[in-house]
């Protein structure tokens, strides 16, 4: 056992030797593997990303809340056949609280209603444009998890007296007031000042499609003055109790039925959706970006696999002589075998030590000229990297290893 | 044809007392196939050799003398015959068991040196320590003094092309001492020297020799077979002579 321990050294010794003696013909062997895990460490990097933007943009979601719509999440096909659908009455919120306090026990929480109207935001010269202006209840500052950076979400009473208070996104905030606090100013919807009582966290961008930091929150009723309730896009959002999610979505179920009076035979004309879908939506995405770049990886670790196995079996005729002389000196086989399996995971650790710092170092740069493009840098993949420069030295390293560990010590003596 | 006996060298040597017997060699042959030629390079050759000689095998090119010093070197093992090295049965061993019998047993020295050109003096010396399992403090101590042994002690840290021909083959030749085998082999030790610095080479293996080590030169030169105690000469693949001073 010592004695491997021994063996193991000196092969270590040997492999970085021989590598700063062949400098250059060892970087040019590294390169496979350099472009192989930067291939890997970009891919992990982006696939973490999206991982992270979609939990920071759900978040803004509520994963304890349900949401019925006319049509479904993410289903762009038929969607000829959801828009024809009956609206979603903001007021079945009402009757839902209603039937919730009537039947305690049941795992829905609370309904709130919201409206909402896409349209522009000014105040004074500034403006912004096309922001997501929601009509709700006050309960939906009790639905929604994210906190606020300053002041408040609006009160039941201005809810009910439809009052113009607005609570803002951070975009929207930064937009409008920047460098000044925002609470307490005007901005204008429509035709309508609305005083701003309080500004939501900054939640980021997904891949920047949406955010939810372009924002504007305010009473239903207000909403109701501006835009007409009928061409808005209505939801009805219901809290949940989590555990009993599937129960809890066969009442709600239920109780919508009977709120749009279908008869038993009928189908729904209502969709329950949930954030749920949209990680189901981003799971394939997810998995076709691993599987291409699996392929990419696969291919460039495979070409540098090659090389290093070819400039191994170069390493092994050029020095079959000292094999000669080790196997006289009383190396056994499996001494041979590592000093040149350690020499190929050698070359093949510091290729993805390189191209992990390289992939480091464009994850940085891209963070620096593109914050928005996800790319998350983490522990796992340095070690995936390392793994898979690690199995890479032995799958090309072995062949010619075991062919010289294999050498007839007279036949490589004679050699020269 | 007449030789020169050994003893006619003129230098009054000392003989020591042979001790236990190392190598054991009876009937052995060796068969090698060139293609459909079957070449015989051993064809049954005796030969018994005890701790505290000093031999020399000669023979012209195809005598079969380098055969047989791969086969007392453990690095061949024969067709048919038998091997025992230190009363243990060779002929039968495992590649690996070959291995650690080179490592303990026998010291190599080579007529090209064959020193790892990377590596300074002392780890080329420490080398069959590292294979022997010994810790790094035993290694070098035994290995500095095996190098004082062969006169190297103030170049330890040379690469061995920072030596000359004599000092590189001192080196290999601590390295064959250092592991204290049963037998060193050294096969045409001076063969890649100057005549003068093969002396040099030769009374180093005299100094050796008269220091309680076990001898084994294989060469085809007479001025260098006469420094031994004992020759077997070698032709066609037998021995023709087996002379002791």
């Amino acid at each position: 056992m010592r004695r491997l321990y021994y063996e193991l050294f000196e092969a270590v010794r040997i492999a970085f030797a021989q590598i700063s003696a062949n400098k250059l013909r060892s970087m040019l062997t590294m390169l496979g593997v350099i472009i192989g895990i930067v291939a890997v460490t970009l891919m992990g990097t982006a696939i973490l990303g999206i991982d992270a933007g979609v939990e920071s943009s759900l978040a803004g979601f509520g994963d304890d809340v349900l949401y019925v719509s006319k049509r479904p999440w993410g289903n762009m096909t038929d969607w000829w056949n959801y828009r024809n659908r009956r609206e979603i009455e903001h007021d079945y919120a009402q009757s839902l609280n209603q039937w919730i306090a009537e039947h305690t026990g049941t795992p829905l929480k609370i309904a709130v209603p919201t409206v909402m109207w896409r349209t522009n935001v000014f105040r004074g010269e500034y403006r912004v444009n096309g922001i997501m202006s929601f009509g709700t209840s006050a309960d939906y500052g009790r639905i929604v998890r994210s906190d606020m950076k300053e002041g408040r979400f609006f009160s039941e009473i201005e809810a009910r007296a439809a009052r113009n208070v607005a609570v803002i996104g951070f975009d929207v905030a930064d937009a409008l007031f920047p460098g000044e606090e925002a609470v307490g100013k005007q901005i204008r919807v429509r035709s309508q000042q609305f005083t701003v009582v309080g500004v939501v966290v900054r939640q980021g961008s997904f891949l920047g499609m949406f955010s939810w930091d372009s924002q504007v929150i305010i009473p239903l009723d207000a909403f109701a003055r501006l835009f007409p309730l009928r061409y808005a896009e209505q939801t009805i959002r219901v809290q949940i109790d989590m555990a009993r999610r599937e129960e809890a979505k066969d009442d709600l179920r239920g109780v919508m039925r009977r709120l749009r009076r279908l008869s038993p035979e009928k189908k729904d004309d209502f969709e329950i959706n949930s954030q749920q879908v949209i990680r189901e939506q981003i799971d394939p995405i997810k998995q076709k970006i691993a599987l291409g770049g699996l392929f990419v990886t696969g291919l460039a670790l495979f070409v540098g696999a090659i090389g290093i196995m070819n400039i191994t079996y170069v390493s092994v005729k050029e020095r079959t002589k000292e094999i000669g002389t080790r196997k006289a000196l009383g190396a056994r086989r499996r001494t041979i075998l590592l000093q040149f399996l350690i020499e190929a995971v050698s070359i093949c650790v510091l290729g993805g030590l390189g191209g992990l710092g390289l992939a480091w170092g464009l994850s940085v740069v891209v963070g620096v000229f593109m914050p928005s493009f996800p790319l998350v840098f983490s522990a796992a993949l340095v070690l995936l990297g390392l793994s898979m420069s690690v199995a890479t030295g032995v799958f090309s390293g072995f062949a010619p290893a075991w062919q010289a560990s294999k050498l007839d010590p007279v036949v490589a003596l004679r050699y020269e | 044809m007449s030789h020169p006996s050994p003893a006619t060298s003129g230098v009054p040597r000392t003989i020591r007392p042979h001790g236990d017997l190392v190598i054991d060699i009876e009937g052995v042959t060796k068969l090698y196939k060139m293609g459909a030629e079957t070449i015989h390079a051993l064809r049954g050759v005796n030969v018994k050799i005890h701790r505290n000689e000093y031999l020399a095998i000669m023979g012209p090119s195809g005598s079969g003398k380098s055969t047989l010093m791969n086969m007392l070197g453990c690095l061949d093992t024969p067709s048919a015959g038998r091997y025992e090295f230190n009363r243990k049965n060779v002929a039968t061993m495992s590649d690996d068991e070959l291995a650690d019998i080179r490592n303990r047993e026998i010291g190599f020295v080579f007529q090209t040196f064959n020193l790892l050109p990377r590596s300074n003096a002392l780890h080329n010396v420490e080398l069959p320590l590292i294979y022997a399992g010994l810790g790094k403090h035993d290694r070098l101590e035994k290995a500095r003094h095996a190098l004082v042994n062969v006169g190297l002690g103030e170049r330890m840290n040379h690469k061995p092309n920072e030596l000359s021909g004599g000092q590189r083959q001192r080196v290999a030749i601590a390295r064959a001492l250092v592991n204290n085998p049963s037998i060193i082999l050294a096969d045409e030790p001076t063969g890649n020297l100057d005549s003068k610095t093969g002396e040099e080479i030769m009374a180093l293996f005299e100094r050796l020799y008269e220091q309680g080590n076990t001898i084994i030169v294989v060469t085809h030169e007479e001025d260098i077979a006469r420094h031994a105690r004992r020759i077997v000469r070698l032709r066609d693949g037998l021995i023709e002579s087996d002379v002791t001073a």
